[in-house]
């Protein structure tokens, strides 16, 4: 940005809810734009987002800290809320319990007060965009996403999911930095799991690095060998992320690069289906979650929690 | 100042929620509580599955320190397997990656999370030098939104103004230097947070001579960082603050479960030679053996059943209660032979001098003497800032030796498929403190999987008799001159860099328990 021009301050509350702090580690990796970017300069040109509340790294605690959140909650002009990690709804939402000014409640019950004044939302990470690790089967505290939990509740309001487990940096700097620069995302910039089709649009087994050993059928048999990694379970040929292309930490590795086989970390269905992570899958059986199955995959993969009636 | 309960929910700027409340009279703590807030039921979630799934899949425990829960399972998955040890490209690419993430954890611990109960950024309002660092601070306060820098507590910042500046500009580059810790990780391990390397058997990855150069490139740039950088500024930050030295003692009892393995043949982990060592140690610093059979975890002032108290990790039960009376947090209370123990960078380093490990020995009394100082000051909230750096300084040198040790070319796994049946304990130190994960492998797939971590340790509630955890211990006594601005209190806690995500999901052996609980 030429010298003098003005920023303009977006205010922004990031939520935690029951989460292991992944996503907001994996978004201080980013490289450009940087986290310095994203929290001191801008995150694009002429855009600063204001975090009026991020939990991990906001200097004021207890008090003062609920305060600017009520605050921020309240003002006429909206925020950005980010929401990481899943809504536990078991036991009244007894198992993640969240202070609010107005005092005691739950992650549950703040996550639809913010989401009731929020601009728009992203869903930060696959726990939250579908429940995720912290749903994972038998799902004993009741987590949903935040997009169920809002259908649940009523409130309608634009929720992109920037999925992974922890996303990509640059799939949530590019995704917030899309909205500011040039407008929310349309229905056709999405696909049907709620992603921007911009990181997630294409089939990660078709950008692999290793599709060359899969077509000659050079398979790897072993942990540690080389060649194509299907017979040891990659889940490449469900999973849509440009993670071959665009690559993790600075764009020096990912995972099949790496010898792991993909294990689908920004699908729906991540983690009931990919496990047995390191079993072959059968090509012709492949579950399908671009098109109209998104919903059907996501009940399919989302126990209910078991409560006593 | 009078009778007064200062509740602090959410204690920001650490990992995950937790809440603490304390009783100030006369200026000082006379009571504290700490509670976790959050319950997940982690371990419930890996039955029934591939036990090669664990050491991936259990990372989502705690995306600040994936890596040791990754190590842990893999540890226990080891033993579970049969194997008579890994392959050494694999114990070393172990090593190299969670090296790495521990340095990167300390970094983000000391700058990010920390610094900012002791640094003043405000000073950067007027910086006219060259420093692009300080010059995107100006421009930042300068155009008046201020979070999330503000609010925050006032009137106990006491660096010169030179020094707060030159710390805000450290805390920006810092944000690079952690970074950088990550790629490092990346380079054997995939990816971070959640590095997918580490497996049963060994690692997944190659070594290459390309990428040990990388990572001894940017190991080195990390040393001149600590080296230049994070050991001034810590020093600078106890000169100024160094009535720190006689706060947050807490129990005056460590343990450590030893760390890196330098040799996988050995089946107890607790005799394999390791790089930090095992033991126990007191405030006399005489080193005692550690023994995981007097570890039990009571649960009366948990949102768990009472009938559950007082078992042995490998026994363990977890019926919650969310709304128990006596409850205030949903972590338990670990306790080793019926007392608290603190774990973390602190007992690292108090266990490995009272081992007479010489270079340990010459890092802290380095640092006592430039203090004048006895052993005693570590006992302290600067004891712990300081046992961070150290121990940095530490790894910066075993890594570029285990990373030379790396042989292209050889194996870096034995990977087998599950056993039919098998049993193993995986214990070693997160950045946090001692981890310890055990698990039962039955019809090939894991029949009971538990975790006992770093912060279920330190931030415990109190135990069936009343006693409190390490954190509630270190805060009870301590002076607190301001009820509006308690900076004493969080940089008590923080000093501990609870991991509250890492804490709070005990397991049950028997998938039904969690589904008996009290649904309202």
């Amino acid at each position: 940005m030429a010298k003098g021009e003005k920023v303009k301050e977006h205010p922004a509350i990031w939520f935690q809810a029951s989460a292991c702090s992944g996503c907001v580690v994996a978004a201080l990796n980013g490289v450009a734009p940087s986290i310095r970017d994203l929290i001191v300069d801008q995150i694009a040109p002429g855009h600063h987002v204001s975090l009026r509340f991020q939990p991990t790294i906001m200097a004021g605690a207890g008090k003062i800290a609920l305060e600017i959140l009520a605050a921020t909650e309240q003002a006429k002009d909206g925020y950005l809320l980010v929401i990481d990690g899943a809504l536990p709804t078991a036991a009244g939402g007894m198992y993640g319990r969240a202070a609010s000014a107005s005092g005691e409640s739950t992650m549950h019950q703040r996550a639809l007060e913010l989401a009731s004044n929020a601009t728009a939302m992203v869903a930060m990470g696959t726990c939250a965009a579908y429940g995720g690790m912290h749903a994972a089967r038998p799902n004993p505290t009741g987590c949903v996403s935040v997009t169920e939990a809002l259908a649940k509740a009523g409130i309608e309001k634009p929720v992109v999911n920037v999925a992974g487990c922890p996303p990509h940096p640059d799939w949530f700097t590019g995704t917030v930095g899309h909205a500011l620069l040039f407008g929310w995302p349309t229905n056709g910039e999405v696909d049907a799991a709620g992603r921007p089709k911009r990181f997630f649009g294409k089939l990660l087994h078709d950008l692999c690095q290793r599709r060359g050993d899969f077509e000659a059928h050079k398979f790897a048999k072993s942990i540690g060998e080389p060649g194509c990694l299907y017979e040891l379970g990659c889940k490449g040929p469900w999973t849509h992320a440009d993670c071959p292309e665009r690559q993790f930490n600075s764009g020096i590795n990912w995972c099949v690069k790496a010898g792991c086989p993909c294990h689908g970390c920004v699908e729906p269905f991540f983690p009931d289906v990919s496990s047995p992570i390191y079993r072959k899958i059968e090509l012709p059986e492949l579950p399908r979650v671009v098109g109209d199955d998104a919903g059907q995959m996501r009940a399919i993969m989302r126990p209910q929690p078991t409560e006593e009636k | 100042m009078a009778k007064t309960t200062i509740s602090i929910d959410p204690v920001n700027r650490i990992e995950g929620h937790l809440k603490v409340e304390v009783v100030v009279d006369g200026g000082e703590v006379k009571d504290a509580r700490c509670s976790g807030q959050l319950f997940r039921g982690f371990e419930l979630m890996l039955l029934g599955r591939d036990p090669r799934d664990a050491a991936l899949l259990v990372q989502r425990v705690c995306g600040v320190c994936p890596v040791a829960h990754a190590t842990a399972s893999a540890l226990a998955l080891d033993a579970a397997f049969g194997l008579d040890g890994i392959p050494d490209n694999g114990r070393l690419m172990r090593n190299l990656i969670f090296g790495s993430n521990y340095i990167q954890s300390h970094l983000l611990h000391f700058y990010h999370l920390a610094a900012l109960d002791f640094v003043d950024v405000s000073a950067a309002a007027d910086y006219e030098g060259l420093d692009d660092r300080l010059a995107s601070l100006r421009s930042f306060i300068g155009r008046g939104e201020l979070a999330p820098y503000m609010p925050r507590y006032e009137g106990d910042y006491r660096l010169s103004k030179a020094l707060n500046q030159q710390a805000a500009s450290h805390y920006v580059q810092a944000l690079e230097a952690r970074r950088i810790a990550h790629e490092m990780c990346a380079i054997f391990g995939g990816k971070m947070p959640h590095q997918v390397g580490i497996v049963v058997g060994g690692c997944t990855e190659n070594p290459t001579a390309d990428k040990v150069g990388a990572f001894l490139s940017k190991l080195e740039w990390l040393r001149r960082f600590i080296d230049q950088v994070w050991l001034p500024d810590v020093l600078a930050v106890a000169e100024a603050y160094s009535d720190y030295f006689a706060v947050g003692a807490g129990p005056k009892r460590w343990f450590s479960y030893g760390g890196f393995d330098l040799e996988t043949e050995t089946k107890d982990l607790l005799k394999r030679k390791r790089f930090f060592p095992a033991g126990i140690v007191g405030a006399d610093l005489k080193l005692a053996a550690m023994d995981t059979g007097q570890i039990a975890e009571y649960v009366k002032h948990s949102w768990y059943e009472d009938a559950t108290s007082g078992r042995k990790p490998a026994e363990g039960e977890t019926a919650p209660a969310p709304e128990k009376a006596s409850g205030y947090s949903w972590l338990k209370a670990p306790r080793y032979a019926g007392d608290a123990y603190e774990v973390g960078p602190l007992a690292r380093t108090l266990v490995a001098y009272a081992a007479g490990d010489a270079a340990v020995k010459k890092q802290v009394d380095g640092l006592l003497s430039r203090f004048n100082a006895r052993p005693e000051a570590l006992f302290s909230v600067l004891g712990r800032h300081a046992s961070r750096v150290l121990e940095a300084q530490r790894l910066v040198d075993a890594m570029s030796s285990w990373a030379m040790q790396l042989k292209p070319g050889e194996p870096v796994c034995d990977w087998r498929e599950a056993p039919e049946s098998g049993a193993g304990m995986g214990v070693t130190e997160a950045p946090r403190g001692g981890v310890g994960h055990w698990c039962e492998i039955t019809n090939h797939t894991l029949s009971r999987y538990q975790l006992v971590v770093p912060t279920t340790w330190n931030a415990s509630p109190r135990d069936d008799d009343g006693k409190p955890g390490p954190i509630e211990q270190a805060l009870i006594g301590a002076k607190v001159r301001d009820a509006a601005n308690p900076f004493e209190i969080v940089r008590i806690i923080r000093s501990f860099d609870p991991c509250l995500a890492c804490s709070v999901h005990m397991l049950t052996p028997n998938g039904g328990e969690i589904g008996r609980c009290r649904a309202t």
